[in-house]
C-alpha cells in the first residue's frame, strides 16, 4: 500500500494539521518509505494470535464513585484547570465562534 | 574537599550524612556547574533556588535527625515530567510557557524523598527521536568528543539526551528519564552512564507527558548501578491515578545488590547478531559475556525469532498511540494557539498544530493517523499488536532457559549532530536492540562497557524477566565491577 498527495492531504485533515502543498509533497515519499519498510510484517504468520494491547496482566481498576475523591483530579479546581488556557472567559475555555 | 560534582549519588548521600560536607555545598556545586555548561544545551530551565531551598531543608533535617532517603541530593528532571509552576514543554513549541498546576507522581515521589531540583532537561520533542535534534530548543551537545581531533559536535542520544549529558558532564548526580523504545538506554550508552527502564507499570505515568501510553515508562539515569537502584526505589510504586500502574510492593533494590551471579543463566539471543553492526560492538558484547561468566553465570544461546519484526511493529504502535495522545494539543486548554484571520474552530486546531509541532512529530502523527484510519486499521495496527504478542511470547519462552539476557545497547557509538537527520529510517534503526524489551514491557538497563576506537563510550544491555529489576541491576553491577569504566569527557564547555 502506498500513499499519494490526495491521501496525505486526507490524513492531514484527519490529524488536524494544516499543511502547505510543499509539505504534502515532501511527506509522500517519506511516508511511503516508512510504510514500505513496515510491509515486512506481512510475512509473519499471526494466525490465531490475539492482538496484545497492553503488557500488564491486570484488570482496569474503577475509581470509587465519590465526588472529589482526589484533591488533584476531583472537582472544585476550576481556576487551576483554566490556569494555562490561551483564552479563558467567565470561567470557561474560550474558542472562536462555532455557531453563526 | 573532594570535587563534589564528580562523586556518585551514593557517595554524596553518605558523605552528607556523615557530615563531610553540607547539602548547601552540594547544591551550590551543581548549580555552578549547570550555569557554566550552557554550551551543552542540556537544561531548558534552571531552578537553582529550588536546589538551594531543598538543600537548606536537608541541612536542617540533618541537625534534627529527620533525614529522608534523598536528603541533600539535587536532581535534574526531564522536561516530560509535570513540575508545579515550572515550565514543562516536552521539548515542544506547542507546550511553550505551560506551567502545570500539578506535579507528576514520579517527581513528587522524588521530592517527598528529599531531593531538590536543578532544572528541567532538554529532550527530543515529545520524546520522539534518538538524537535530541527534534527539540524545539535545539539539540543537546554531548560532552564527549571523538579522539580524531575533528571536534565534531556529537549527539548524547535521545530522547533523554539532556538527562544523559547532564550526568556525563557532572551537571547532576542523577536524573529522571523516560523510555518508550530505548530513550533511557541508548543515551546512557552514548554518554558512558547507567540507566534503567523498569518493568512497564513500576513507575506511575501520571503527570508525564504521554507519547505512547502502552510503552512509556520512567526510569533513572546516573553514574552507577547503585545510584540507579537508589533512585528507582524512590520513583517506583503503585499509583491509583494511573490505570496501568502495577499494584506491587517496591523491593529494596539497593540493599539487594549483589554481583555474585552463581547459578544464574545468561541468554545470548542469536538474532541480535545483526549484519552491519561494527566489530567493536560485537567485540564488547563478547567481552560482556566473559565478564558475566567471570561473575559465576552460565551462558546459554537463546532464540528470539521475531526480533526482526520488533522495529517495524514499534513504528506502527508508537505513532498510533502518539497520534491519539497528541490530539489533546488543540490550542484550547494549554499551550500555543494560532487562529488564522477569520478562522473557525477547525482552522484554529489545524493552524495551532501546524505551528506547534516539529517535523518529526508531524511525521509520526501522520503515520499514526494513517495506520488507525478506516481500511488500514486491521492491516497495520491490529497486525502489529499480534506481532507484539509474538515478541512477548519469544521472551517468555527464552526466560524458561535463562534468567537474564545480554545484548549491546545500540548498534553504534554516538554519531554527529546532523549525520542521520535526513533519513528517518536510519535514525529509527538506532533502537534496534532496545525496542523488543519495550514492546514486551520488560526491565532493561544499559551499563557502560568500554570505549570505541574514537574514545567514545559503548554500552551493554541487560534485559530481565518481568518484575525482576533486581536481576537486571545485579548483572549490571557484575559488568560495572569488571569493566572498571572510569572514562570521563574532557571539559571543553
Amino acid at each position: 500500500m502506498s500513499v499519494d498527495t490526495a491521501t496525505v492531504r486526507h490524513i492531514a485533515k484527519l490529524a488536524r494539521i494544516a499543511m502547505s502543498d510543499a509539505e504534502v509533497e515532501a511527506l509522500v515519499p517519506e511516508l511511503n518509505n516508512i510504510l514500505g519498510w513496515v510491509e515486512q510484517l506481512g510475512e509473519a504468520d499471526t494466525s490465531g494470535v490475539e492482538p496484545l494491547a497492553t503488557v500488564i496482566d491486570q484488570k482496569l481498576r474503577l475509581r470509587d464513585d465519590v465526588i472529589d475523591a482526589d484533591p488533584l483530579t476531583g472537582g472544585n479546581v476550576r481556576d487551576k484547570v483554566l490556569l494555562n488556557a490561551p483564552d479563558a472567559q467567565h470561567g470557561f475555555f474560550a474558542v472562536p465562534k462555532v455557531i453563526e | 574537599m573532594a570535587d563534589l560534582n564528580s562523586l556518585t549519588l551514593a557517595q554524596l548521600r553518605d558523605g552528607f550524612r556523615g557530615g563531610e560536607f553540607s547539602a548547601r555545598e552540594i547544591a551550590e556545586g551543581f548549580n555552578a556547574a549547570v550555569a557554566a555548561a550552557r554550551a551543552l544545551n542540556a537544561y531548558t530551565v534552571e531552578t537553582p533556588e529550588d536546589a538551594l531551598a531543598c538543600a537548606e531543608a536537608a541541612d536542617a533535617a540533618r541537625q534534627s535527625g529527620a533525614l529522608k532517603p534523598l536528603s541533600g541530593i539535587p536532581l535534574g528532571i526531564k522536561d516530560l515530567f509535570a513540575t508545579v509552576g515550572v515550565d514543562t514543554t516536552s521539548g515542544s513549541k506547542i507546550l511553550g510557557g505551560f506551567k502545570p498546576a500539578y506535579e507528576s507522581t514520579v517527581s513528587a515521589k522524588l521530592r517527598d524523598a528529599g531531593a531538590g531540583m536543578l532544572g528541567k532537561l532538554n529532550m527530543d520533542e515529545f520524546a520522539m527521536g534518538s538524537s535530541n535534534e527534534t527539540s524545539t530548543y535545539g539539540p543537546v551537545i554531548s560532552p564527549w568528543k571523538r579522539s580524531d581531533g575533528g571536534n565534531a559536535a556529537l549527539t548524547p542520544g535521545g530522547s533523554s539526551g539532556g538527562s544523559a549529558a547532564a550526568v556525563a558532564a557532572g551537571l547532576a548526580p542523577g536524573v529522571t528519564g523516560t523510555d518508550t523504545g530505548g530513550s533511557i538506554r541508548q543515551p546512557a550508552a552514548f554518554t558512558g552512564i547507567t540507566g534503567i527502564k523498569p518493568t512497564y507499570g513500576r513507575c506511575s505515568r501520571w503527570g508525564i507527558v504521554s507519547f505512547a501510553s502502552s510503552l512509556d515508562q520512567a526510569g533513572p539515569m546516573a553514574r552507577t548501578v547503585r545510584d540507579c537502584a537508589i533512585l528507582l526505589e524512590q520513583m517506583s510504586g503503585f499509583d491509583p491515578k494511573d490505570a496501568t500502574s502495577l499494584d506491587a510492593p517496591v523491593p529494596a533494590w539497593e540493599r539487594g545488590l549483589s554481583s555474585d551471579l552463581k547459578g544464574k543463566r545468561v541468554g545470548i539471543p542469536r538474532e541480535y547478531r545483526i549484519d552491519g553492526v561494527p566489530d567493536e560492538i560485537n567485540a564488547l558484547w563478547d567481552q560482556g559475556i566473559a565478564w558475566l561468566k567471570d561473575a559465576g553465570a552460565e551462558v546459554v544461546e537463546i532464540s528470539l525469532p521475531h526480533t526482526k519484526y520488533a522495529l517495524p511493529t514499534y513504528y506502527i504502535i508508537a505513532p498510533a498511540e502518539a497520534s491519539s495522545n497528541l490530539a489533546r494539543y488543540d490550542g484550547v486548554r494549554y499551550g500555543l494557539r494560532e487562529v488564522p484571520e477569520g478562522g473557525n474552530l477547525d482552522a484554529m486546531y489545524a493552524a495551532t498544530r501546524a505551528a506547534g509541532f516539529g517535523a518529526e512529530v508531524k511525521r509520526r502523527i501522520m503515520i499514526g493517523t494513517y495506520v488507525l484510519s478506516a481500511g488500514f486499521y486491521d492491516a497495520y495496527f491490529t497486525k502489529a499488536q499480534r506481532i507484539r504478542a509474538l515478541i512477548k511470547q519469544d521472551f517468555t519462552r527464552a526466560f524458561e532457559s535463562c534468567d537474564i539476557i545480554l545484548t549491546p545497547t545500540a548498534p553504534s557509538a554516538a554519531f554527529g549532530i546532523g549525520e542521520k537527520m535526513s533519513d528517518p529510517l536510519a535514525m529509527y534503526l538506532n533502537d534496534v536492540f532496545a525496542v523488543p524489551a519495550s514492546l514486551a514491557g520488560l526491565p532493561a538497563m544499559s551499563v557502560p562497557g568500554g570505549l570505541d576506537a574514537q574514545g567514545l563510550p559503548l554500552g551493554l544491555h541487560l534485559i530481565g524477566r518481568e518484575m525482576d529489576e533486581q536481576g537486571v541491576l545485579n548483572a549490571g553491577l557484575a559488568i560495572e565491577e569488571r569493566a572498571g569504566f572510569t572514562a570521563r569527557p574532557g571539559k571543553w564547555w
